[in-house]
This record gives C-alpha cells, structure tokens and sequence, in this order.
C-alpha cells in the first residue's frame, strides 16, 4: 500500500447526509475483477444523466452540470467533506477504490460507517472524523477564496490560513497509513500464535473446524 | 466478570492483543461469493501466499446470477466472467462450492445455516455486509471488504478493535401480521442508521424469545442497516434443535458436547452493555419504507411525515429529497401509493417461513392489474424444492406470480431482475436506497406479508383488514 503523504489541495464539499456505497459505486460496476477503473463511475447516479455501465466511454455521457463534481471550483479537489454517516450500507470496498481512483486522498465528515472506514485504511484513504462545530467551520471555509487545505496526518492538523483544526485518529491507524502497512504480513508474523490456537481449539470445539 | 455473550464469542476467539488496542481475532467459516473475491484471490495470487485453512470457506454464487432459465447458463458476459472467475479460484485452491446446478446453490446467508455450515459459537465473515444474518444463530458474524478477505484467506484471522455491547429488549406479544421485518424497520426508524454504529447489538426480551430461528435471521440481517455490523440472539432450545442434523452439524457424541458449549452462549445475568433500549411492540402496526433510507418508516396505517414535524426540524432536506425521488407528498397515507412491481426475496426474506406466509395470503387471489411483473425469488434450491413440495409455487404462479430461481437478484439488480426508471417496488430487502433495485427506481421495504398483500390490491393495503 502506498504511504500516506501530507497533502495540499482544495477540498470538495457534498452537502448530503448518508452517503451509501451504492450511491458511491453503483452495482453493474461490482462486475469488474479488478481494483481500478472505478473513478470515472464515482457516484454515478448523480453525476450522469444517463444510465452507464461497465466498459462505457464515461466522456461520451451526458453530464449533470450541477453535481459538485463538475463545478470548476472542485476540480481536482483530493478532499472530500461529505454529511453525516458517510460510507453506510453495502461492504463493497469498490466504494474506497472509486474514491480514490477519483483522485481523492481524504474524506472529512462527521461519522462514518464502520465497514467503509475500515476498508479506508486498506487503501491509504484517509478518513478524517470531526466533531460538529469543526465540521461547521470547515464548511462554512470552502466557499471563501482561499479553499486550499494542508493536512497533515503526521500533526493531525487540518490547514487554511488562520483556520487549524486538529483531528482524532487512533495511532495504529496513523501508523498503517503513514508507513502504508501491509496488515497480512503484519499478522503472518503471528503464524505461531495462530497455529498454537488452532491446535487447542481443533481439540476443544472441533466442529468449529467444520466443512 | 460478567460477560455478554459479545463479550465471550470476542474472548473465545482473541488469540493476540497489541499494544495498540487492537485484537487479532481468529475466524471459523469464511463464507465467499463471486463479486467481492475476485480481487482477493488475484491479490494472494500477487504475493506469493496461499490459502491457510481450505476447509474454513464456502463459496457459492448468489449476486450476479440469472433467475431464469438457468439451463441456457449465464448470458450476460461481464456476469459470466466473475462467476467462471469464482468457479477457477475455489477449483484451484480445492475449496467447497455449490455450483449454480447445485440444488444447495443460493443466496450465501441462506446456504450456510441450512448446510448447517454456520454453528453457535463461531466467527463468520463474508465480503458481504448482511453477513450479520449469522449472530441469529449465535455466532459472531460480520461483513468485510475485499482486503480482509484477502486477509482472512491467507490469515485464518482479522484485526479487529472490540465494539461496544448494546442491549436491544424487546418485550411484548408480537401482533398479528407483525414480523420480525416489521420490528427491524421499527428498531431502525427509531435508532437511526447510524444508531448502531460501533456497536454489537444483542437483541433479548421475550419477543425475541418467541421468535422463530428464521424470523430472527431476519432481523440479525438488517441490524447492519442500523449500522451495527454485528447482530445477535442467544442459544436457546430453538437455536439448538435448528442446528441439528443439518449435513455439515456434528452428529452424535460431537453433537452432545457441542451442545453443551452452545447453552453456555448466552449474556451472563446483570452483564454490563454499554448502551439499553427497550421497545414494546405490543402496539405495533405492520411497517413501511417510504423513503431512500431504511430508517425513513412509518406504520403501514400511517401516513408519510409532515415536513412541519419538529422531529424532523434537523432532517428537512433529507426528507425533501427523499420525498422528491419518490415521487411522494409529505402526510400522503401509506395506502395511496401504488405500485409496479412486488418483489419477494432476498436473505432478508426468501426462507421457507417467508414463503408460507406469502402463499396463506395470496391463495386464490390474483395479482391486481396495474402490477407489471410480480417475482418470487427463493432463496436457495433447497427452499425452491421445499415450497413445491407443499405445492406453494403452483399457489403462486396462480395468483400471477414468477417463481424463479434462488440468487440475490432484485434486492441489488446485478442480473436482469431490476426496476425501470421511476418504476415503484414493493421489496421484501433490505435497502431502499437510491437506485439500489435500478436507476430512478423507487423501493419500499416491507414484510413478505405486507408486500403479498400489496400485490393482490396494487397498492399498500394493512394486511390486517385484508
């Protein structure tokens, strides 16, 4: 996984609550074996005017001009603040890959759902969780002139002039990000412990070990 | 100490703790289906590592799979890929799989209980979030993403930070033509969609000891849309007398001391959880959807909210906007809302149970005119062959119904099974989110009961006066 580095960029602001994964990648893109090509399907529903699916030459649909996405100011935006319950609904971790295939390293909002969130930190998207006065700054931020934002993972620190606002995020998480830990070989140092417990358990409950 | 019985399915299957306040959790049955592996598998493939316990996973494809004429294969050729893909990986890695000629073939949180593949006590995971459909039979079971799949195949294990205990008690006679759907959506309009988020919910009371083994995976299946990943019921009488002689349960001496470990998976007297609600359902009245979010629900004799409602004063947009893509008016009664399509299916609902109930109230009944297409979608070949035992597809394919066969079909129309633009369901799944059955269409979430009844008058009837 790529390592987390501090970013300085604009920062797109969609004003819905409840962002599902089905909203964020709808289903006919779920049929790819892959983990890229999703970004060009990012909210799809609400970015398109017409219907899309797999393989499409994306550029050749009829855009919504009034989606956050295709407002100029937005462009090339690699945050995303977003409402409340960000990521509910379906595991599908396409969700993250479109996000960031996209071209987004941040999501800001005020809770997320625990699947998305954890599939975040597979990835190297940063999920920044704030409180809602700090969401209220935030936003009431992007619209003013300078909406450029440095964020520093390293200082939990969110960056526009005089506004700072500094973030939560448990340093395990950090550590993933900021080294871009791969968990599997993290717990394969573990085989031992694992093996010793399977020993145990496969004499104590064996039908745990069904199938 | 006191334990939840979270508290000692999480004891039971920590193996290391670090320093960081994370756990790594060792997981029992790996469940697998064609849309969220095809990534881990190539990813394993990548690094070089293989599968550490071949017998911990089941697969079997369910999402993208036809419900039509399954002889002539799978047409679609994106579809096809993923579920030749799903076919080559488990050959390669020698693991169990019910092929789509397989009569076991089904929708993934239908087949592992009834093979008898998911037992108490045990961690289950699935790159699916419904996943929670397995805490009915007291196992702790949850929905990943694709790379905890990938971990899980090359680990046998997660890292995971424990969840706070919640205590749902349910007290009160369930009413008549109330279901456990029904207390879900109750349960959801109530605590939110993110009311459960961080949380193990445990559902307790009387109510939920009454409960039918089925019944209660339909409700374990949507406490992930009250953003809980985990939901469970404790082992009674019920629980153990369902897991019994099912093909992969243990038999004889096995069985008895595996017995005897399940009675003990119960929340211990005066546990402490976290967070208590209490829900009375004695008065309770069918539920509904109306809008593009699970906790969007009123009574099914109710009418929609007004917009006035200070309850709502915070959540006015939502609701403008859920009423917009709905095609809806604020206070329009439950019973004005036509429809076009019904569809009955699902892991949420499309168990034996499910089906009988359907069958008892559309007997002898047609389908009303103005419904363009009415699919009954069992949720595995073994339910399929078990309804026409009891004749029960011959009840609805008299009344107009489609009897199709077992995936997941219209609940996330990854097949041909979808609504059209603007198109109304009545749905017995799982979510009513945006373009969730088809682009612009328009889900309502209901019982099995209210969605027959729906069926035969065109429009949202209370089954009570039916």
């Amino acid at each position: 996984m790529k390592k987390f580095k501090e970013i300085k960029s604009i920062a797109a602001y969609i004003d819905r609550k409840n962002i599902d994964t089905d909203a964020i990648i709808p289903k006919q893109y779920l049929k790819a074996v892959t983990r890229e090509g999703f970004g060009e399907a990012l909210f799809d529903d609400w970015r398109y005017l017409e219907p899309g699916n797999l393989g499409d030459n994306h550029a050749l649909r009829k855009k919504n001009p009034e989606f956050f996405l295709h407002d100029p100011k937005n462009e090339g935006a690699q945050i995303l603040i977003a409402g409340d319950n960000f990521g509910c609904g379906s595991s599908r971790e396409h969700a993250v890959w479109a996000l960031m295939d996209y071209g987004f390293n941040v999501v800001i909002s005020s809770s997320f759902a625990d699947i998305f969130y954890n599939n975040c930190f597979k990835n190297g998207l940063l999920p920044i969780v704030l409180n809602d006065s700090n969401m209220d700054k935030l936003i009431s931020n992007v619209n003013k002139k300078n909406n450029i934002y440095m964020i520093s993972l390293e200082n939990q620190l969110i960056k526009c002039d005089d506004l700072e606002i500094k973030f939560k995020i448990d340093n395990r998480r950090k550590e993933v990000l900021i080294k871009g830990i791969d968990d599997i070989s993290e717990t394969l140092k573990l085989s031992d412990k694992i093996k010793e417990y399977e020993n145990i358990k496969a004499v104590k409950t064996p039908w745990m070990f069904n199938g | 100490m006191k334990k939840t019985l979270y508290d000692k399915l999480w004891d039971e299957h920590h193996i290391y703790s670090y320093d960081n306040g994370y756990s790594l959790i060792y997981i029992n049955k790996h469940l697998i289906h064609e849309v969220t592996s095809p990534q881990a598998f190539e990813g394993l493939k990548q690094a070089g590592r293989s599968i550490w316990r071949k017998k911990s996973v089941m697969a079997v494809p369910d999402h993208n799979v036809p419900t039509t004429l399954r002889e002539a294969g799978i047409k679609d050729p994106i579809s096809k890929i993923q579920v030749d893909a799903l076919n080559k990986n488990c050959k390669t890695n020698d693991l169990l799989k019910f092929d789509l000629e397989d009569i076991r073939q089904g929708i993934v949180h239908v087949v592992g209980p009834e093979q008898g593949i998911i037992l108490p006590g045990m961690t289950v995971v699935c790159g699916d979030s419904h996943t929670s459909t397995h805490g009915a039979l007291a196992a702790l079971a949850f929905g990943i993403g694709t790379s905890e799949v990938e971990h899980v195949l090359a680990t046998q294990c997660l890292l995971q930070k424990k969840s706070l205990n919640m205590n749902i008690k349910v007290n009160g006679k369930m009413p008549e033509y109330f279901y456990s759907k029904d207390l879900a959506l109750l349960i959801i309009s109530q605590i939110g969609t993110a009311g459960g988020t961080g949380y193990a919910i445990e559902y307790t009371g009387n109510a939920i000891r009454d409960l039918s083994m089925e019944a209660r995976m339909t409700l374990c299946n949507m406490t992930i849309e009250a953003g809980a990943t985990t939901g469970l019921v404790a082992v009674d009488e019920k629980t153990i007398s369902y897991v019994e002689n099912k093909p992969y349960s243990p038999k004889g001496e096995n069985f008895s001391s595996a017995k005897k470990y399940w009675e003990n998976l119960t929340s211990d007297n005066d546990a402490l959880y976290d967070k208590i609600i209490d829900i009375d359902i004695s008065e309770s009245s069918p539920m509904i959807t109306w809008g593009t979010s699970p906790e969007m629900a009123v009574g099914i004799d109710g009418k929609l909210p007004s917009l006035d409602d200070e309850r709502f004063s915070s959540k006015r947009q939502d609701l403008l906007n859920a009423f917009s893509y709905m095609g809806l008016k604020e206070k329009q009664s439950v019973n004005s809302i036509e429809l076009d399509k019904i569809f009955i299916g699902s892991c949420t609902n499309s168990r034996i149970e499910d089906l009988r109930i359907v069958a008892d109230i559309v007997k002898n009944k047609k389908i009303a005119n103005n419904i363009k297409s009415a699919i009954i979608v069992p949720g595995s070949g073994l339910v399929k062959e078990k309804a026409e035992n009891e004749g029960l597809d011959k009840i609805f394919t008299k009344s107009g119904f489609e009897w199709r066969s077992p995936g997941c079909s219209m609940c996330l129309g990854m097949n041909d099974d979808k609504l059209n633009e603007y198109e109304r369901c009545a749905s017995t799944s799982n979510r009513n989110f945006e373009g969730r059955q088809g682009r612009l269409g328009r889900t309502h979430l209901v019982s099995p009961a209210t969605a027959a009844a729906a069926a035969i008058h065109g429009h949202f009837v209370d089954v009570r006066d039916m």
